[in-house]
């Protein structure tokens, strides 16, 4: 086996390959920016319970359509937001603090959302939701992701400025502009809309890893947000590619090779990055003369 | 531009932090806002802002929008980890002109760099928030407020925890706005440095106890007066309007005089 066939054949030879690579980099191009930003916001944790929160709106819109791309989007999309804005609400109420809310609201989103995908499937499509089937894209759940990633970046890009401020400073950005609430909301939204974005190919369960993986793991190499954002797409693409490609020779579901490649890649940084364990722990610290 | 407070009354869960409170900070005035933990200064700060409303009362700001009002918060409520730069946190400073689209470009950038400068942090631009000490960051809060080039400019405990050299080289830049006819309220500890620099002072423990040349405001009598104030709030104090009249029976009374 030459290094074509090792490294670009199955992407040339099988549509399904192709598309599936098509599918994980277009929603590793705009997860990842969203997941730096949660991680900057140390909201690393309710990114992954958005992701549990969408199972039941996915749910009702298999109930009514089966595994149909459209309805099941639209469904996850509401749910999560829901969770998303219903958590928030409760924080604002009442005693209880948003990360609490949130674990509430997420498990009884997921129990909800078994409980509905159950009773008309099988568990091969709980499987399906779950875990999603990146090699079955298909020309509808390409156009979904598309629309998604564009959505996304278009968003971030017009929120840029606020979004900054709003993470730094959100006392200055409240005294100079009303903009601070609306953002935290059209951000959340962004959140959910990529999540249900990856759930097509990776499942709501995983979706969250392309997401939050190589934003954690880009912290390790560089230091300013425009850097920080682009190491993440960087990662976010490679662990695409690498993953699909293992998956391939291997024969392992695809899903979690992509993850599990993000996840070797985070580990690797965490150990070798620049401001990684080795290099700050083990290297003898040395120091300029002034 | 002036600033009428009139029978403002601020607070959270419907407790006063600043209750009552009637006065006026002149055109290009320099005051020292002076009281006791919790009597209310940093919630009459953002009460002026507009980040906070009113419980009762009104703040009049005159013809100048809220948002033409520069406010530097306490320090400690800056995320200092978030990686950016020295540059992009005065350039936010350029708010009001640029809005939320508006492009930052080179001149803008100019400005950035003249006011690190006149706050003695020449060749900071590109230095990110975790590489500062806690006088550096000031310095740098205090360059993003002379990018705002706003008419009132408003400071919250900007001296704490700041060294000497420091304080006095920001106190210079107090005095600057002062001579450039710019309304400047400060939130402040440090009594003698108010007798040295402010003109004007408002003493405050909850309710207003002083409010006039800093001379007359800081009168012993007056900071013994604000050293009383308890500062627990009477979780069975009356409702103001239960209390049935408009003078000062309010449930809280009882407590100051216990």
């Amino acid at each position: 086996m030459n290094l074509f066939d090792l490294l670009v054949g199955p992407f040339v030879s099988y549509g399904f390959m192709s598309r599936a690579l098509v599918g994980a980099v277009v929603i590793a191009l705009s997860a990842a920016p969203v997941g730096v930003f949660l991680m900057l916001r140390r909201m690393s944790l309710s990114g992954d319970a958005m992701a549990h929160a969408i199972l039941p709106g996915a749910g009702v819109g298999f109930l009514i359509a089966g595994l149909e791309i459209l309805p099941m989007t639209l469904g996850g999309f509401a749910a999560g937001l829901v969770v998303a804005l219903l958590a928030g609400l409760v924080s604002r109420l009442t005693i209880q603090r948003e990360d609490t809310s949130l674990a509430a609201f997420y498990l009884i989103s997921l129990a909800l959302g078994v409980m509905l995908v159950s009773l008309r499937g099988s568990s091969v499509d709980l499987m399906h939701v779950l875990f999603g089937t990146v090699l079955a894209l298909n020309n509808d759940a390409l156009i979904m992701i598309g629309a998604v990633a564009t959505i996304s970046l278009v968003a971030l890009a017009l929120i840029w400025r606020p979004l900054f401020a709003e993470c730094l400073d959100p006392n200055f950005l409240r005294s100079v502009s009303g903009a601070g609430q609306p953002v935290h909301l059209i951000f959340l939204a962004l959140v959910v809309l990529n999540l249900v974005g990856g759930f097509q190919a990776l499942g709501t369960l995983l979706a969250v890893g392309l997401m939050m993986l190589p934003a954690a793991a880009a912290r390790f190499w560089v230091r300013g947000l425009e850097a920080l954002c682009l190491v993440a797409v960087t990662i976010g693409v490679a662990s695409s590619y690498l993953g699909l490609l293992l998956s391939f020779h291997l024969s392992v579901p695809s899903g979690p090779a992509i993850i599990l490649v993000a996840g070797a890649i985070y580990l690797l940084s965490l150990l070798i990055g620049n401001r990684g364990v080795i290099r700050t722990r083990l290297v003898p610290p040395r120091h300029r003369i002034a | 531009m002036a600033i009428e407070l009139k029978d403002l009354t601020l607070g959270y869960d419907g407790h006063p932090a600043v209750h009552h409170l009637d006065g006026t900070f002149a055109d290009g005035s320099l005051t020292a806002i002076v009281g006791p933990n919790g009597s209310g200064k940093s919630t009459l700060l953002k009460g002026i802002t507009g980040i906070l409303k009113p419980l009762g009362g009104s703040i009049e700001r005159g013809a100048t929008r809220t948002r033409a009002i520069a406010y530097l918060p306490q320090s400690a409520e800056i995320d200092r980890s978030f990686p950016a730069t020295v540059a992009e946190l005065v350039a936010l400073g350029h708010w009001r002109s640029r809005g939320l689209w508006g492009a930052i470009t080179g001149p803008d950038y100019d400005a950035v760099r003249a006011a690190l400068d006149a706050v003695g942090l020449r060749g900071f631009e590109d230095r990110g928030l975790d590489t500062l000490s806690g006088g550096q960051a000031q310095r740098a809060l205090f360059a993003r407020v002379m990018l705002q080039d706003a008419d009132v400019i408003l400071l919250d405990e900007p001296f704490t925890a700041i060294d000497e050299k420091t304080t006095a080289d920001l106190i210079g830049l107090v005095q600057r706005w002062h001579g450039e006819k710019r309304t400047v309220v400060a939130v402040l500890h440090d009594i003698e440095m108010v007798r040295k620099v402010f003109p004007e002072a408002l003493l405050m423990a909850r309710e207003p106890v002083a409010w006039g040349t800093t001379g007359e405001a800081l009168a012993p009598e007056n900071l013994l007066k604000a050293r009383r104030m308890t500062e627990a709030w009477d979780e069975h104090a009356a409702w103001h309007d239960e209390a049935g009249h408009d003078g000062h029976a309010h449930g809280h009374e009882q407590g100051r005089a216990a």
